[in-house]
């Protein structure tokens, strides 16, 4: 048997969730034109705020040269120019640290998730003596102010001769989110029948195989999420890039490359927004891809199923 | 201009560090199998090899950081003393044991040039209750709007979850330059109901609520995904049953939605208050370490750490913030016995 052949308990529940939210909270009646059209403003309003800051970069990457600071506001500039994007492609360092940032990520996150997924699993599948005080020791690591770790990391680093490469900085950003992300999959898992697994085992698969062949599939939502935080914080972080491999021009992460480039060019707005977008783009485009999971992927609590 | 030797290098040193934690896992799982499978035979073999590499990992990036900053708060290593401190400061080169004197100090001595430890404290609890309360009120609000059959819905949500989608650094900067006092779009607005510029960036205050703003702007989307999750797991039985019952919809909300929705809200809550209470991006790139005066503690924290270079100091006062977080957080869980479920 296979995981495909079951009907995912999780998922059940997702489609009971999506039918009766559309008679909730106007309790199946109809509601007043007027009701619905505050609501619209309301979601107006907010996406406005939401939207006008991207917005603005946009238009002010579009402008030619000799009108940045003009104080007007336009969607498309009179006069608008792609320059600025040709430039920080061509011109600058830019697609060298995307590159070098996109690899650190997509590396870390694809093992920051593997390390969580299968420590969820034990936490979720086994009682163990020190479960409790683990689960615990992870909540309590996200108390600890990310300040407080640079100096032992940095020293560190230094007695291990891991400065100016990437190497403690893949380690560092792999373990980085593995304490939260162990949280979202084990309240997860907490939500799929044990059954199903059961099920496996007596059709032959081995305990490994069950998870992997039944548990892992069902928690596709919640594993896109995971990789999505990962993805996140490893993405923008600043700090312990700094600090590792700051010193090294060609191993500039894009956020280290962008604060220099704000030094040097102080005044180079429309630069530093095709920039902005540009960066934006893989972490935008993640989001909408893994949207559909957004939702249902984020267990918090003791939601049972 | 890319540099293809440059992106080869890059490749091959994130190459090798991803093959050597394969190994490192690799041999540590080997090694447990050994001894646990095939020598004693134990009953929690498989937990135990599953939890190895997260372990592992968490100690030596968390419990051995926080043990190093443990021994170092009781020393006055700085930049005048930056050696190797031994234990406690006892077995350097130098005798740098200071006892708790650096505890003592932080609550004595300023932090800063300019800011004191209670100063900073008032202003990370102002900051922080500020944004949690925000978060949430208009996070529900706009869950609430989205929970409901509605034209463009889907679109409304992707919309507004793009300041959790554009990463903060960007969107940060961006803030920074819409709050220039000339030429930024928050002064201009203003300009247009007749409200004269605010100095955003130079005054302490205004720099303050300049960031309060900002870090709202970026966290409501973390907060309505969330509880819009929630409000999806309660079953449209309650509101019909209520609607029959003759409950206005604002009853609804206090009787059923916010008790059922519980479960979910007060562990995010508890995840914003200790986000908001650490979160050094907004302070440090919208003021980009300019103002003293609009800190919150991680931001002192830093400054203490790297721009004062006083490593010891520096370690004591990160327990103290440590410590409070810790207290605030198990008082909060003890009441609201909001992870019991958790454990189970």
């Amino acid at each position: 048997m296979s995981g495909q052949t079951v009907v995912p308990g999780a998922q059940i529940q997702q489609l009971k969730g999506a039918k009766s939210t559309a008679a909730q909270a106007t309790g199946g009646r109809r509601e007043r034109p007027w009701k619905r059209a505050g609501i619209h403003a309301i979601l107006i309003v907010a996406t406005v705020i939401a939207v006008f800051p991207v917005i603005r970069v946009l238009g002010v990457a579009l402008r030619p040269g000799d009108r940045l600071l003009d104080p007007e506001f336009e969607l498309i500039p009179k006069g608008a120019t792609l320059d600025a994007f040709h430039h920080v492609l061509f011109e600058t360092p830019l697609v060298q640290w995307l590159f070098n940032s996109l690899l650190i990520t997509v590396g870390t996150s694809v093992i920051g998730v593997i390390i969580a997924a299968t420590s969820a699993y034990a936490f979720s599948r086994y009682k163990f003596p020190g479960r409790g005080v683990g689960l615990t020791a992870l909540l309590v690591t996200q108390l600890i102010p990310a300040a407080m770790l640079l100096v032992p990391i940095y020293i560190l680093a230094v007695q291990l001769d891991l400065i100016s490469t990437y190497r403690g900085l893949v380690v560092a950003y792999s373990v980085t989110s593995v304490p939260f992300s162990i949280w979202i999959l084990k309240g997860y898992y907490d939500t799929i029948p044990i059954d199903l697994e059961e099920a496996a085992r007596i059709d032959g698969c081995s305990q490994l195989e069950a998870f992997w062949r039944v548990l892992l599939p069902l928690s596709t939502p919640a594993l896109s999420i995971v990789f999505l935080f990962n993805f996140l914080a490893a993405w923008s972080e600043y700090f312990a890039a700094s600090i590792l491999v700051g010193s090294r021009e060609d191993l500039l992460t894009w956020t280290l490359g962008l604060q220099r480039f704000q030094a040097q060019f102080q005044t180079q707005w429309a630069d530093l927004s095709a920039a902005s977008i540009i960066i934006s783009i893989p972490v935008v485009a993640l989001f909408l891809f893994s949207s559909k999971y957004l939702i249902s992927g984020i267990t918090l609590g003791g939601v049972k199923g | 201009m890319f540099d293809p030797s440059a992106a080869s290098n890059a490749i091959i040193d994130v190459g090798a560090t991803l093959l050597i934690i394969a190994a490192v896992v690799g041999a540590v799982e080997g090694l447990l199998y050994l001894v646990l499978v095939r020598w004693l035979k134990a009953r929690l073999a498989v937990p135990i090899m599953l939890l190895a590499p997260a372990v592992l990992g968490l100690l030596a990036l968390n419990l051995y950081p926080l043990l190093w900053e443990l021994n170092v708060s009781f020393t006055k290593m700085g930049l005048r003393n930056f050696f190797d401190p031994g234990f406690l400061g006892l077995t350097a080169k130098r005798n740098i044991f200071v006892g708790l004197e650096n505890y003592v100090n932080v609550f004595t001595q300023p932090i800063l040039q300019e800011a004191g430890f209670f100063q900073l404290f008032g202003q990370t609890v102002i900051w922080t209750a500020t944004n949690v309360i925000l978060h949430v009120t208009f996070g529900m609000g706009l869950a609430l709007c989205l929970n409901r059959p509605l034209r463009g819905r889907g679109l409304y949500r992707a919309l507004i979850i793009l300041p959790w989608a554009i990463p903060a650094f960007i969107s940060l900067q961006i803030w920074r330059t819409e709050y220039n006092q000339q030429f930024g779009a928050v002064n201009q607005l203003l300009g247009l109901i007749g409200i004269a510029p605010i100095p955003w960036l130079s005054d302490s205050f205004w720099n303050f609520v300049a960031m309060i703003l900002a870090n709202v702007w970026l966290g409501v989307p973390f907060m309505m995904v969330i509880i819009l999750g929630g409000l999806q797991s309660i079953s449209a039985e309650y509101y019909e049953a209520a609607a029959m019952d003759g409950a206005s919809s604002w009853q609804a909300f206090r009787s059923i939605t916010l008790p059922l929705l519980r479960p979910v809200l007060t562990p995010a809550i508890i995840l914003g208050t200790v986000w908001t209470f650490n979160n050094i991006n907004v302070s440090f790139f919208i003021n980009q370490n300019e103002l003293e005066t609009s800190d919150i503690l991680v931001t002192g924290l830093f400054r203490a750490a790297f721009q004062y270079s006083r490593y010891g100091f520096a370690a004591a006062f990160a327990f103290v913030i440590f410590a409070m977080l810790l207290v605030f957080t198990v008082f909060y869980i003890r009441r609201t016995r909001a992870l019991r479920g958790a454990y189970e």
